[in-house]
């Protein structure tokens, strides 16, 4: 299982993220992003894209 | 010991490729040679929390993967000049290191202005976190700023510093400020928001004198008009930084020229098969338009590349020959992307947007939020929205050019 955090500090939700993994991360109707904390392994290059194309560097895999 | 993979510029760029060449199975050495003393960091910050609050280097710097441990950094060195016959770099502090394959990822710098009597204090432009810095010390309330410049930088940085509550005036050659990116409708709108901010524009203008002595005081514009000035900011576009590779058989001209495998190319036009060149400073096709190519200034660009540059590299001197044909012949298609935040307007855009003969709007208010498409004919060659994001990005994967419009 990867674990996933994004710091909303940090997140401008320009929904890069989207793209790279979409099964992890949307932006909701609002235009907030939105991301499920836990995901299969089978996402982690995925979510490594997302990690590296993200602009604000907000999200990272929690050990 | 084998010859090292060389990448020149230590940036996102660089810094992506390196990680890349490790994830794809590339153990042997790898130097990454950068004229900065900084380790890796974001520049999209720069025009914006970086000038607004006292953020330090930590807080825009890149996470440095595990897969980098044993990478050669080389920090603070520029590479002065190269020879792509003999294969080497060399470096100012005088080092010469041979490499089996460079990675050119060098980046842009400000084109400057070029006074006689350019006053040394007051004058600032925007590319590195040792400048942003500097600028953020003088952008105090009252202060008088002129940004020269009207395109994204200029006009973040002309928010940031009315927020902090300078005066702004943004002085601009066209009639309205990021014209080419945006066109006239949607520049337009954004300029009466920051309008309604305070920041003046005085467009159809150019600066003619910089006058002060040690300090700048005032700038005089080619309209007659006189303002005064504590700080100007130039955000007058770049220069690629290609200085380097002078003297050599490649084509440098508006940028390296590299194929659609990302190659730097010959000013024959053959392709070298162990130079490339990622980011900013490359000058590339993109299929989905059309053959001709150009430097695509934005953030997703760099990582792009590194990703194609990496893997393919990283199977050529694995002597894979086939994968790495099937790799090559997989062209670099990106979307171009880029975002931009000016006060309250936070745009989002796909595609190559200054493409387009035909702007229209698609969706919203003019004023409020609302998405803009970039037509040739009847196809999309780009799309900005301001807010709405999730609706823009559903138009991303549609923008590209289906037909030659000669
Ligand atoms: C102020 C600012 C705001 C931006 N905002 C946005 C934004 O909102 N949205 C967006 O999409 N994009 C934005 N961008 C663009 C984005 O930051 C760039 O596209 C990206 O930084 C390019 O990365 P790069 O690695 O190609 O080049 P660079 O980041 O320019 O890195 C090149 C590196 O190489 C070094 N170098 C140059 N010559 C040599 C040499 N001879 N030897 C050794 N090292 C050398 C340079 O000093 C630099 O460290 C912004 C850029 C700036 C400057
Ligand atoms: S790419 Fe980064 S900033 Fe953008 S929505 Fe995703 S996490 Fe937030």
């Amino acid at each position: 299982m990867l674990k996933i955090h994004v710091d909303m500090d940090k997140c401008q939700h320009y929904g890069q993220c989207v793209f790279d993994a979409p099964e992890v991360f949307a932006l909701n109707d609002d235009d907030k992003l939105e991301y499920k904390a836990t995901a299969d392994d089978s996402e982690r290059e995925n979510v490594q894209r997302a990690i590296d194309i993200c602009p604000m560097q907000a999200i990272s895999f929690v050990e | 010991m084998s010859r090292p993979v060389v990448v020149v510029g230590a940036s996102m760029g660089g810094l992506r490729t390196a990680e890349t060449l490790r994830k794809s199975g590339y153990l042997g050495p790898l130097v990454v040679i950068g004229d900065e003393p900084h380790a890796p960091y974001n520049r999209p910050p720069l025009s914006k929390e970086v000038l607004a609050t006292d953020v330090s280097h930590d807080a825009v710097a890149f996470a440095l993967s595990d897969v980098l441990d044993d990478v050669m950094w080389k920090t603070g060195n520029a590479a002065v000049a190269a020879d792509l016959d003999k294969q080497t770099v060399t470096l100012a502090d005088g080092t010469v290191v041979d490499y089996e394959a460079l990675v050119i990822a060098t980046g842009l710098r400000p084109r400057r202005l070029d006074f006689d009597n350019r006053p040394a204090r007051g004058i600032h432009a925007i590319r590195t976190l040792d400048d942003a810095m500097a600028l953020r010390s003088e952008l105090v309330p009252g202060a008088n700023v002129v940004i020269y410049g009207a395109g994204f930088i200029g006009c973040e940085a002309a928010a940031t510093a009315t927020k902090l509550g300078a005066q702004v005036t943004v002085v601009g050659k066209g009639d309205v400020p990021m014209l080419r990116p945006l066109g006239h409708e949607l520049a337009r709108d954004i300029q009466r928001r920051h309008e309604a901010h305070g920041v003046a524009f005085v467009m159809n203008a150019q600066l003619t004198g910089v006058r002060g002595d040690d300090r700048v005081t005032g700038v005089t514009l080619d309209t007659g008009v006189e303002l005064p000035c504590d700080v100007l900011i130039e955000s007058l576009g770049s220069l690629p930084n290609t200085e380097f590779l002078a003297g050599n058989d490649i084509d440098i001209e508006a940028g390296v020229h590299v194929d659609a495998a990302l190659h730097a190319l010959r000013t024959t036009g053959d392709a070298w098969p162990n130079v490339f060149a990622v980011g900013d400073v490359a000058r590339f096709p993109i299929p989905k338009f059309d053959p001709a190519t150009r430097r695509v200034e934005h953030w997703n660009i760099p990582t792009e590349m590194a990703r194609k540059v990496g893997k393919q590299l990283a199977l050529q001197l694995a002597g894979d020959a086939d994968a790495h044909a099937t790799e090559v012949a997989k062209h670099f298609d990106p979307v171009p992307s880029f975002w931009s935040d000016q006060f309250e307007v936070s745009l989002l855009a796909y595609g190559l947007l200054d493409q387009a003969t035909d702007v229209r709007l698609l969706e919203g208010e003019p004023g409020g939020n609302c998405i803009y498409g970039y037509f040739v004919g009847d196809d999309m060659v780009g799309v900005c929205g301001i807010g709405m994001r999730s609706k823009v990005m559903a138009y991303r994967n549609k923008v590209g050019l289906t037909t030659s419009h000669g």
